[in-house]
């Protein structure tokens, strides 16, 4: 029976869609996590998509994604009662995640030096759209305007139009994903000094990591790369390569490059034009391993794409992909979710989980484990919470208040 | 200044390109000691991809490598040199996490498979990451994040519906990666400690990836729809895009969710008479006339510079954040109050900067220790003093080729 890696710890989840992900990843290790909800529900239970295309509370696909694993209970934290309890609850916790606007929390009598001094191992984790000081500390944010603030938008889309967003959000799940790390990093850090501390993370910095390479093109040269649609700007200061290519049935993602792995994908590749008598005297002239994509300009890696170009169009993604596999050319197809879920390699590892949905009355099948380990595998053992699902578990059986305690905080609005 | 949070901790980050070396070097930024190991044999994809200084190629010279390796320290070893697998291992045994990405297979055939290694030492963590896993029958399919980024269908949804996909910049299936990758590592770490019980880790970048399309992949699953691009816009917000501001390539985006937000916006841009009609004043009305609504903002945005934009509508509790580019990044206030970049001098690029983390820890803070290192370039250091082994046998195994 394997071990659970961090079954020992508790987390109280106060975030919104900003941060949901912290919270899930912590789950998926094993903690016991308690997603805290607003009395009749989370607003980002409003996040499309939605099961049967029915919006409703319990249908957001968002909702779903994000915090199964995880138990839930209702609170309002803003009146004196659900303070209380919160205190209480947060006393034998190890981390509270929160994604408030900065200061709230500590308007409540709910900041980290309040409950940091009934609980010194407690971990705050607060994710916001700028971080918890500075400037832009109260700017409003959303999706769209955290990926135009972290950079990468200004890199994506064509030349003809406006820098483009991706159209399934992004930004909040960096945000979830990095300030697991933070979690992470302080528990290992109080098992040292047997201190907890406070995590601030800004979605805005979560999202740099994604710019790659570009930022030092300013930084070394004070030169700033744009986005280029298709091609992928930035080989030089002044040159490109195509990424994405149109093939007969949809796209294919591949780019001539340089350096030993892909200069043999560039050889493969025109081997395989040969096959079919697609390739040009210059591809086949060319010694990819001498070739420096550093010196050539544009027109030479142009005049060395179009016949590749040609030949792509020629060949279905799925032919494509597979031949490129075989072929150990450095290709994949621009696949679709529907080519994700098909996707052989993905089943052979066991990738996909199916997960029991008893109010539906079926089980649904859920992208798994995000990392395999032979010890303490990611066990995914059950769908989001409905609202207030784990109310009497928690505060009833857990904290010992009362059944007819209950009744009167439902009734009072405080769950 | 207290202990940092990974004081003690000992790293072998024998991996390449961008997942494995950022991992390890968030570690490296809260205090654990890494040892980068490299080969000029079998050079690093990224230490012969600029951007370089000045344009000068060279392996020492390009900000690409150095991102990954801040706080690290450097050694080159042949590990195909008949001695290089035993002193991989030395290195292996003096470490508590082991990082690798090579092609699977590969570390088992080097000698330093996980099985092998922990019955020596069955308190090591391996932390192995590749394209698609260590398993499967795509596990040897040659690949990079770049391209692997098309197999996680990140680039189906960015551009716009009308039209082919743009693509998403860069590896992005590494900068998933690499945080997830990290999380249960450092909960590894943890649980090592607590139970002195080690694992190996094996992370398929298109696995992690795919956590991100969770949404996605779920409305197929259920409703059996294939998502795909939408531009700018919000199916429930309107205005909902990136409005073209004054400048060259200068853009602001801008975002309305409410009533309230909308009275805003109208305010700030001086309650102009088209902003009355009835065309614009419910978001169903807005939503039916985009089009001319989006051509109208343009207009007003037209007339200021981005930064401009953003202030006026945050100011009055609106949405609105400039498309910034990497210039914008580098000089961005809010960043460097996070202290976001650190400065370090590089013997051969000179003075540039690091990303620090994106979290900062109040108590047990990241710190800039030292540059990226030149291939090769703490070998006295790490053989002698930190593995302890004897100058004689170093210049022995120097003269043998062991360290090229």
């Amino acid at each position: 029976m394997a071990d659970s890696l961090l079954d020992i710890y508790r987390v109280l989840d106060l975030t919104d869609e900003k941060g949901y992900l912290c919270g899930k990843i912590l789950a998926d290790l094993g903690v016991d996590v308690i997603k805290i909800e607003k009395v009749g529900g989370d607003p980002g239970r409003k996040c499309g998509p939605f099961y049967g295309d029915n919006p409703g509370p319990d249908n957001s696909l968002y909702w779903w994604a994000f915090n199964c694993n995880k138990r839930g209970v209702t609170l309002n934290i803003e009146s004196s009662d659900g303070q209380e309890i919160f205190k209480r609850l947060s006393k034998s916790c190890d981390f509270v995640l929160e994604s408030f606007p900065p200061g709230y929390m500590e308007s409540l009598g709910l900041g980290y030096s309040a409950l940091s001094q009934a609980n010194l191992k407690l971990i705050m984790v607060s994710i916001t759209p700028f971080g918890q000081t500075g400037p832009y500390k109260n700017y409003k944010s959303c999706d769209l305007v955290s990926m135009a603030m972290g950079g990468i938008m200004y890199l994506c889309g064509d030349t003809d139009r406006p820098p483009v967003r991706i159209s399934c959000p992004q930004a909040y799940l960096h945000a979830g994903a990095h300030a697991a790390v933070g979690a992470m990093s302080a528990l290992y850090s109080r098992t040292r000094t047997g201190e907890g501390q406070h995590v601030d993370v800004s979605i805005q910095a979560s999202l740099l990591s994604t710019l790659m390479h570009a930022r030092g093109f300013w930084d070394l040269n004070r030169v700033v790369l744009h986005r280029g649609g298709q091609i992928r700007s930035g080989v030089t200061e002044k040159t490109g390569v195509r990424l994405l290519w149109q093939c007969k049935d949809g796209y294919v993602c591949y780019n001539l490059g340089g350096g030993v792995a892909q200069s043999l994908s560039n050889q493969n590749l025109v081997n395989y034009m040969v096959s079919e008598g697609m390739a040009t005297p210059t591809l086949k002239e060319t010694d990819w391993k001498t070739f420096h994509f550093g010196r050539a300009s544009q027109q030479q890696i142009d005049q060395l794409e179009e016949p590749i170009g040609e030949f792509l169009m020629t060949h279905t993604k799925a032919e494509l992909d597979k031949e490129a596999s075989e072929r150990r050319i450095i290709l994949y197809q621009v696949a679709t979710v529907e080519d994700i879920f098909n996707s052989p390699q993905l089943a052979s590892r066991d990738f996909w989980v199916e997960i029991e949905h008893p109010e539906l009355n079926r089980t649904i099948t859920y992208p798994g484990p995000f990392i395999k380990s032979t010890q303490t595998p990611i066990k995914l053992s059950r769908r989001a919470p409905l609202i207030g699902e784990h109310n009497e578990e928690i505060y009833i059986r857990e904290l010992g208040l009362s059944t007819e305690d209950l009744v009167i905080l439902k009734q009072a609005g405080i769950i | 200044m207290g202990k940092q949070a990974f004081e003690g901790v000992k790293v072998a980050d024998f991996s390449w390109a961008a997942t494995g070396p950022e991992v390890a070097r968030l570690l490296a930024n809260l205090g654990a000691e890494v040892i980068h190991i490299e080969s000029n044999t079998h050079l690093d994809l990224l230490r012969t991809t600029g951007p370089y200084r000045d344009n000068v190629m060279g392996i020492n010279k390009t900000n690409f490598f150095a991102q990954y390796n801040g706080n690290k320290y450097g050694i080159s070893l042949n590990l195909r040199h008949p001695r290089g697998a035993e002193i991989a291992r030395r290195i292996v045994f003096w470490s508590d996490i082991v990082i690798e990405s090579f092609m699977p297979g590969t570390i088992e055939h080097l000698g330093l498979g996980y099985d092998e290694l922990s019955k020596a030492k069955p308190t090591i963590i391996m932390f192995s990451t590749c394209n698609q896993g260590q398993t499967g029958p795509q596990t040897k399919r040659v690949g990079l994040g770049t391209q692997l980024t098309g197999a996680s269908g990140l680039h189906h949804f960015c551009g716009w519906p009308d039209r082919g996909p743009s693509l998403v910049w860069g590896a992005y299936t590494d900068f998933v990666s690499i945080p997830l990758g990290a999380a249960f590592l450092i909960a590894a770490l943890d649980y090592q400690h607590r139970t002195g019980k080690g694992q190996h880790l094996d992370m398929s970048q298109i696995e992690a990836t795919l956590q991100f399309l969770a949404p996605q992949l779920l409305d197929y699953s259920v409703n059996k729809r294939i998502a795909g691009r939408a531009g700018n816009r919000c199916s429930w917000a309107a205005p909902h895009g990136v409005f073209q501001c004054h400048g060259e390539d200068s853009w602001c985006a801008i975002a309305v969710f409410t009533d309230e937000e909308w009275q805003s916006l109208c305010k700030v841009i001086g309650n102009p008479e088209w902003t009355k009609d009835a065309k614009f004043s419910t978001l169903l009305a807005r939503k039916e006339n985009e089009d001319e609504l989006e051509s109208l903002i343009n207009d007003w945005t037209g007339g200021l510079t981005p930064t401009e934009v953003m202030s006026k509508l945050q100011a009055e509790g609106v949405a609105a954040g400039v498309v910034q580019n990497c210039q914008d990044i580098q000089e961005d206030i809010q960043l460097n109050h996070r202290h976001q970049f650190w400065e370090m001098e590089h013997p051969e690029m000179g003075k540039h900067h690091y990303e620090a983390p994106s979290f900062i820890l109040s108590k047990t803070p990241a710190e800039p220790r030292r540059p990226a290192p030149c291939l090769g370039e703490h070998n006295t250091y790490v053989y002698t003093q930190v593995l302890g082994i004897s100058d004689d046998e170093f210049v022995e195994l120097l003269a043998d080729g062991v360290f090229e």
